[in-house]
């Protein structure tokens, strides 16, 4: 390749790799200016390093928790406690905007214009304001506008709404009903199981036909296995009394205010990604299920749902990251999400870069389990057609 | 449905001049059969009908009949409406925050040139090399506008900068300078240096991993705290950084996503040609690279306007933070909490809205030019 009379810096192979060796050096000289620099000031302030800090007492109070915690546990246990409320808060989220996005975006699809537009107008309100503007918006709702805790709203049997922010029943749990409960679990991963054995073979419609006394045997064995252990689970209702809410799980305005409005501004996307997915499968497609006889919910569920799927996963992906990200907004309202735990346990012992290290951490780690999780469900959709 | 408007179109030749009172007879018919055609779907009609009536009374009832149009905090304590008087005694604290009271003029004149100048340079026919020019004067004016300091014009330092023109200058810079930061990752991240292509791939995926409250606190909050003695003279300025960088990580990946689907072809039918890297990439790739991208660059961009609000939660006095500090004045406290997020709102909606229409504009635009 090499011509004479041309100089051997000009050969691309050994230009590419100067390039890069140039970028190298700079980006390693950057990271040396900013140990230097970090460590002599972290000196300077008597800032221990390390990640020792971890197994001292925290010493603050979170004020909503679903792990057990208290102020004299660990730094860990903070920490935990905040990935934990983080992940409640996404889970209880996703669900929310998943069924909230499925209705409207179904909404959208529907022959009715006047159901339709009403859709797309919901749709357009929500994408064009800021999800912050909304989680202010609903928590100063919450503590402004809704009646104090001894007349609360019972919006359902049990379930009251106060500007204590909501109180739902609570389900005690004994040893017996783990027992209980991982027979259930065992139970439905066997008719899983089978029902996927039965669809290997190709049984088509009898297969369903075959798993009908499979379930009846399953749910004779959960009756006999209740019989047997005793539950003792028993439900906590909230109750009102004179001057609060006792009882039950008190969901605080911060948790109810951040789930309403995650929700919310991810709905409006989550209808679009499933109208276009739904819109995706060619008309040919309906019409031909329809030609051979297939009834109208048969076509839905056997030939359009299917295919649509395939298109819908990998955006309903992104904007279930997007909402576990937005979860973070929490340290707006107050929330004691893993970012507000983080920030509280930093401006407390000044140990920046650890906690920056953590957070870089939690938070690539969950994105990426997440993605993982789709991916492989996407790759099984797309393989099964 | 199909069946029906296929059968008029074969009629629509015979027929030689449209009926306009027959098509508008059959527009009727045919949303009456939609609206009412099945139970159902009568049932779906009057219950929209009934939501939609019921809303508008609402409104209506709230807005004006029960509003407050002239008094103060005491008369809209009382009243179960609107509260008017609040509006005009903050809109313009909303709008322009802690900008000294005097030189809120200023803020106001650049808002409209910079409003002016995104708008026409919206208009495809005004897309000459001139454009830039314009550009390069537009944003000496308003900065000479923002920051003062000369001819006469009081100095205002960046701290005090606050309101809509704050919201509006973090997503604007944020957004013009992540665009090449974007590219270059991009092709950073397509491009055959080994090295470079996994450093890209590094910093768009952690950045993209990581929420933008938490990059937003670090800029503004833990940064300083092992970087530099002086306290938050910078603050804006990184916050400005980090939205930046934040922007570039995802609008490479836009980018990248358009990279890919300009077809092989036209890379080697430019390497044939005899061009070089840069001139492949910059006269042939990059172009048609963003005209595919512009439907997810829009989105993009309204995102990142309304992702500005989040510089509240870091100190900075944006819109949202501006009606935040108004709802929560004493003489006001508890009062006002609905009128000013619904406030705030409509300033976000008018302005993503109207980014929105122009997208889809846009969009059907570069589609109908062809690709």
């Amino acid at each position: 390749m090499r011509t004479f009379g041309v100089s051997w810096l000009s050969e691309p192979g050994i230009r590419a790799f100067f390039y890069q060796l140039i970028a190298l050096a700079a980006l390693a000289l950057f990271g040396a200016y900013l140990f230097a620099t970090v460590s002599t000031k972290l000196a300077q302030q008597n800032i221990q390093t390390g990640f020792g800090f971890l197994s001292h007492e925290a010493g603050f109070v979170i004020s909503q928790s679903f792990i057990d915690y208290k102020p004299t546990d660990t730094y860990a246990d903070a920490i935990a406690a905040g990935i934990v409320n983080t992940l409640v808060v996404s889970g209880v989220g996703i669900s929310l905007a998943s069924l909230l996005g499925m209705i409207v975006g179904i909404a959208r699809l529907s022959t009715n214009v006047l159901l339709a537009s009403l859709a797309r107008v919901y749709v357009e309100v929500i994408r064009c304001v800021p999800l912050l503007l909304y989680l202010f918006f609903i928590y100063g709702l919450i503590l402004a506008s809704l009646p104090a805790a001894n007349n609360a709203w019972e919006i359902a049997p049990h379930v009251f709404l106060s500007n204590r922010g909501i109180a739902i029943p609570k389900l005690h749990w004994t040893f017996g009903d783990s027992w209980i409960a991982f027979s259930i679990a065992t139970g439905i991963l066997f008719v899983v199981a089978i029902g996927y054995i039965l669809r290997k073979r190709r049984t088509g419609g009898d297969a369903y036909r075959c798993l009908t006394p499979v379930l009846l045997a399953l749910l004779a064995t959960i009756a006999i296995a209740i019989l047997i252990l005793h539950p003792a689970a028993a439900i906590d209702l909230p109750m009102r009394s004179r001057f609060r809410i006792t009882g039950g799980v008190q969901l605080t305005p911060e948790f109810t205010a951040l789930v309403f409005g995650l929700a919310l501004s991810t709905s409006a996307g989550i209808a679009e990604i499933i109208r276009s997915g739904m819109l995706a499968v060619g008309k040919g497609q309906s019409e031909a299920a329809q030609s051979l006889g297939l009834r109208r919910s048969q076509t839905l569920r056997l030939v359009i749902i299917p295919q649509a799927i395939r298109v819908i996963v990998p955006p309903l992906t992104s904007s279930y990251l997007t909402l576990f990200k937005n979860s973070s907004l929490a340290i707006a309202i107050g929330y004691p999400d893993f970012v507000m735990v983080s920030n509280m346990a930093l401006t407390q012992n000044g140990q920046a870069v650890e906690i920056v290290v953590i957070m870089v951490l939690v938070y690539l780690g969950v994105s990426t389990a997440i993605s993982l999780l789709m991916n492989w469900y996407n790759r099984k959709v797309v393989l099964s057609r | 449905m199909t069946a029906s408007t296929s059968v008029a179109e074969a009629q629509g030749p015979a027929a030689a001049k449209p009926d306009r009172f027959s098509d508008l007879r059959r527009r009727v018919r045919d949303a009456a059969r939609t609206l009412f055609g099945t139970p159902l779907n009568a049932l779906i009609t009057l219950a929209c009908i009934y939501m939609v009536w019921r809303a508008v009374l609402v409104a209506c009832d709230w807005l004006f009949l029960r509003a407050v149009f002239v008094g103060g905090p005491q008369d809209c304590e009382v009243a179960q409406g609107a509260c008017w008087p609040f509006v005009t005694a903050k809109l313009r604290f909303i709008l322009f925050g802690t900008y000294p009271y005097d030189e809120q003029w200023r803020m106001a004149l650049s808002l409209v040139i910079f409003f002016a100048v995104v708008c026409a340079s919206m208009l495809p026919h005004l897309w000459r090399r001139w454009l830039a020019a314009v550009w390069l004067v537009t944003i000496l004016v308003l900065s000479l506008l923002m920051w003062g300091g000369v001819f006469g014009l009081r100095y205002v330092p960046p701290l005090q900068w606050s309101g809509l023109p704050l919201s509006v200058m973090l997503s604007f810079t944020g957004l013009v300078l992540g665009f090449p930061v974007g590219v270059l990752l991009a092709l950073a991240r397509t491009g055959p240096l080994p090295a470079i292509r996994s450093f890209a791939i590094l910093f768009i995926e952690i950045i993209r991993g990581l929420p933008l409250v938490t990059i937003l606190v670090m800029a503004a909050i833990i940064l300083p705290l092992f970087m530099y003695s002086g306290e938050s003279a910078g603050r804006l300025l990184r916050v400005q950084v980090a939205i930046i960088l934040f922007a570039g990580a995802y609008i490479a990946e836009t980018v990248r996503g358009g990279l890919q689907a300009v077809p092989r072809e036209q890379y080697e039918a430019a390497q044939c040609l005899g061009l070089r890297y840069w001139q492949m990439m910059g006269l042939v790739v990059i172009p048609q690279a963003l005209k595919i991208a512009i439907p997810a660059l829009v989105i993009i961009v309204i995102g990142f306007f309304q992702d500005t609000a989040l510089v509240t939660v870091v100190g900075l006095l944006d819109v949202l933070s501006t009606v935040r500090a108004a709802i929560q004045d004493p003489n006001w406290d508890g009062v006002v909490t609905i009128d000013g997020y619904l406030l705030a709102g409509v300033i976000y909606f008018v302005i993503s809205f109207g980014l929105g229409t122009y997208g889809r504009f846009i969009e059907r635009r570069t589609r109908v030019a062809g690709f």
